[in-house]
């Protein structure tokens, strides 16, 4: 049977077919439809994890106690569990091991452009990489295989283009392989220096024989066309050639790409006039093929920055060849991502936006939107986490010198689970008078709405105990008097918690609880309620634009609310000082 | 040979889906179907493109600057941000629709008014029409998606293929009649 998929979703279907009992991640965009499709397969457990690094220490568990496991994030997401990525490979798996790294070159949806195939010599662990969803179905079997029968945890990068494109995919039915036995093995599972010692050298010989099959696997095939190119290429990125050369060239097309097969790389490069490398990002494939002392082509012309298309490969080989285009005289205004109308982030942010000395550090989600026009409250993103800790150390250097201003810290219910919670600790550990803002909504909105442990709901949907974020707060040690719970929509009790937080000169905490305004439960109980501008009241102050709300504009030079973007959260109405804003539809 | 159509509007207008209804169909047909879509950030209000490629063979599920045999747009001035992917003689639809973006919301920058004018003399072969209207006739203006794919299938010359029994395949099945009905008379246009 036939089916259109996307790779995520072919990664799932595959990790069902090759009898994969448990999978762990955290969500992130381009990885996050990987679980949210596993876990629509009764067979496996699946868990949404705080973090990254406890998905993938979660996923060695149950591979050194026996089960096919797999784990799947971001490619930031690794950084989180690098640390465990890197001891798990002297340890090796027991059932199949498989950590997938989902790159975003072109940065869709991320703050940086690492290219994490660099993490598998680093690691020292086999690496495949999918070319379509086809390739991600069945390559994700060939990985449980390959991951059991050489110990070893297997690196799986896909980047956007592979997890969000959808292409026909082969069905098969799932084979079950149940559970291997575990014995007790300190040797083996117990790293301390002794046995990593030997460990290491175990780990090296093991590379020797992932070596060998790297040169008879399958997964890297040669395709002989023209051999006047030769071209040396792995995920996406082979698909961009082919559809540039055709049988114009031959390929090297690399899915088992760590080790590489220097035998196969030798005899593809003596067979052809000229060698190529194309790859998205990192030289990774052409510095290894340097370093062979073979003679290639890769980022002299193929750039590093940026994601690749056909169209930068032709260019890069042909020179500029643009096709004729349409222009039209028109002027097109910019249209930049926005915090939803009735986005729970808005009073908080309104309210802070009124000082103009609070430096504002930021986090990963929905509310580094914060940062935009009109609201322009936010300082710095950095990382999951770095709302709060980055606003540590901004608070420390403005003390040292004596600097005026305020430092908050903003960080989302999600990634205070994350990693919000360390940073909490050390505010209070080592006194710095910061003011962390936890923005609960009750959801992971970002990625498209996932449960977290504060939702009370597993990625099954099955009722799960609600982790308090208060009682965290409170166990941390932040003073009573220093939290301050507030629905975000109530803008004065809001402005009131943000006051109140600015003069404190201790560690302070604001909740913020409203559930974000695109759940469905939620935007059922508001449909057909909105706001309506009273023309005759409205003074044209544009006050309440100033919140930053898609659905309140200026048409024929009156104010006007739009009824169908309204979600009537009703901060526009409190923040006019004469009433012009009146509740309107079934209210 | 491989065609490329680039859906374009904002997020939240159906996009996804209608690029997955053509999508299935295109497979029932027995062509060889790419799609490529963005989530995340791009979601929030931002501006939202899906791609979609078919043929005997496809290889890249990227389309490139004038190479889209179509382009579709959900909304007005997202055809003319998007333009410059429309091949030589390509198709151009577009839903007579405006969404304003925060800039132009809170008056830092306009909503351009010459888009029709400019479309009349470029010379594109363009269906311009109001898709969000009639999904609103219809009882639903989420069903705008459903017109605007009508329209498309017949501009592509796709009409006898049982797109009913896909969109039910795709589609829940409390949205089915209300969906069909949109895509009937996407058809006609």
């Amino acid at each position: 049977m036939k089916k259109i998929m996307s790779g995520n979703e072919a990664i799932a279907r595959g990790a069902w077919e090759a009898g994969c009992t448990f999978a762990a991640a955290y969500p992130g965009t381009p990885s996050t439809e990987i679980l949210e499709n596993i876990a629509q397969y009764e067979e496996i457990y699946s868990e949404w994890s705080p973090n990254e690094k406890v998905a993938v220490e979660v996923a060695c568990g149950a591979s050194i106690a026996g089960a096919r496991a797999l784990c799947a994030m971001k490619h930031v997401g690794l950084n989180v569990a690098a640390d465990p990525l890197f001891t798990i490979a002297y340890e090796g798996a027991n059932g199949g091991l498989v950590i997938i790294s989902a790159d975003d070159p072109g940065m869709h949806s991320s703050q940086n452009e690492q290219d994490n195939r660099l993490y598998a010599p680093h690691a020292k662990v086999a690496m495949i990489e999918p070319s379509d969803s086809q390739e991600c179905k069945d390559y994700i079997k060939y990985a449980f295989e390959i991951s059991e029968k050489y110990d070893t945890p297997i690196l799986f990068r896909i980047t956007t283009r592979i997890a969000h494109s959808k292409g026909v995919v082969e069905l098969s039915e799932r084979e079950e392989v149940g559970f291997r036995d575990y014995e007790k093995n300190v040797k083996k599972y117990v790293m301390i220096p002794g046995n990593a010692r030997i460990k290491h050298v175990e780990v090296e010989e093991r590379l020797k024989n992932l070596k060998e099959l790297s040169n008879n696997t399958p997964l890297n095939r040669i395709e002989w066309g023209d051999k006047k190119i030769g071209i040396v290429t792995s995920g996406v990125s082979y698909q961009y050639a082919k559809e540039v050369f055709g049988d114009n060239a031959s390929y090297l097309k690399i899915g088992f790409s760590y080790p590489l097969p220097d035998e196969l790389i030798r005899n593809f490069a003596e067979e052809v006039e000229k060698l190529y490398v194309i790859e998205e990002n990192e030289p990774y494939l052409e510095n290894y093929i340097k370093s062979m002392g073979i003679d290639c082509v890769g980022k002299e012309i193929i750039p590093i920055c940026g994601e690749l298309n056909p169209d930068i490969i032709r260019e890069a080989f042909y020179g500029n060849q643009k096709r004729e285009l349409y222009n039209l005289d028109v002027k097109v205004p910019s249209r930049p991502p926005v915090l939803c109308p009735g986005c729970p982030h808005r009073g908080i942010f309104y309210a802070v936006s009124k000082y103009k000395d609070i430096v504002a550090t930021g986090d990963i989600g929905c509310y580094t939107l914060g940062m935009m026009p009109p609201l322009n409250v936010t300082d710095t993103v950095i990382c999951m986490g770095a709302g709060i800790s980055a606003a540590i150390g901004f608070e420390k250097v403005y003390k040292m010198a004596n600097r005026r201003g305020k430092i908050f810290g903003f960080v989302g219910d999600s990634t205070f689970f994350h990693s919000g919670i360390t940073g909490l600790i050390d505010a209070v550990y080592n006194q710095s008078p910061i003011v962390a803002v936890i923005l609960d909504n009750r959801i992971t909105a970002m990625t498209g709405h996932q449960e977290n442990p504060g939702t009370g709901k597993t990625i099954k949907g099955e009722i799960t105990q609600v982790i308090d974020i208060l009682s965290i707060v409170k166990a941390i040690g932040i003073k009573e008097e220093n939290i301050r719970v507030v629905d975000p929509y109530d803008l004065k009790a809001t402005e009131e918690a943000v006051k109140d937080a600015y003069n404190s000169s201790e560690p302070f905490v604001i909740i913020t609880k409203q559930p974000c305004a695109l759940i469905k439960e939620v935007q059922k109980k508001r449909s057909g309620k909105y706001l309506v501008i009273n023309q005759e009241k409205c003074k044209k102050c544009k006050v309440c634009l100033r919140t930053g709300c898609p659905a309140i504009s200026i048409r024929n030079n009156n104010i006007v609310i739009d009824k169908n973007m309204c979600n009537a959260c009703t901060v526009c109405q409190q923040v006019c000082k004469f009433d012009a804003i009146e509740k309107g539809g079934n209210f | 040979m491989v065609k490329n159509i680039l859906f374009v509007g904002v997020g939240g207008q159906g996009i996804i889906l209608a690029s997955k209804v053509l999508t299935e169909g295109l497979l029932k047909y027995g062509y060889d179907v790419k799609m490529s879509e963005v989530h995340g950030m791009a979601q929030r209000g931002g501006s939202v493109t899906t791609q979609v490629r078919f043929g005997d063979k496809v290889y890249s599920p990227l389309i490139g600057e004038g190479e889209a045999d179509v382009v579709v747009s959900f909304e007005k001035v997202e055809a003319v941000r998007w333009i410059n992917y429309l091949k030589k003689d390509g198709k151009l639809i577009v839903n007579d629709y405006e969404i304003y973006s925060l800039p132009v919301l809170i008056g830092k920058e306009e909503y351009p008014n010459n888009i029709e004018e400019e479309l009349e003399k470029s010379g594109i072969e363009y269906k311009l029409f109001n898709a969000s209207k009639i999904a609103e006739d219809v009882g639903n203006i989420k069903t705008q998606n459903m017109v605007i794919l009508g329209a498309l299938v017949k501009s592509l010359g796709l009409e006898e293929l049982d797109w009913d029994g896909v969109i039910k395949d795709v589609l829940p099945e409390k949205l089915v009649e209300i969906n069909t009905k949109a895509f009937k008379i996407g058809l006609s246009i």
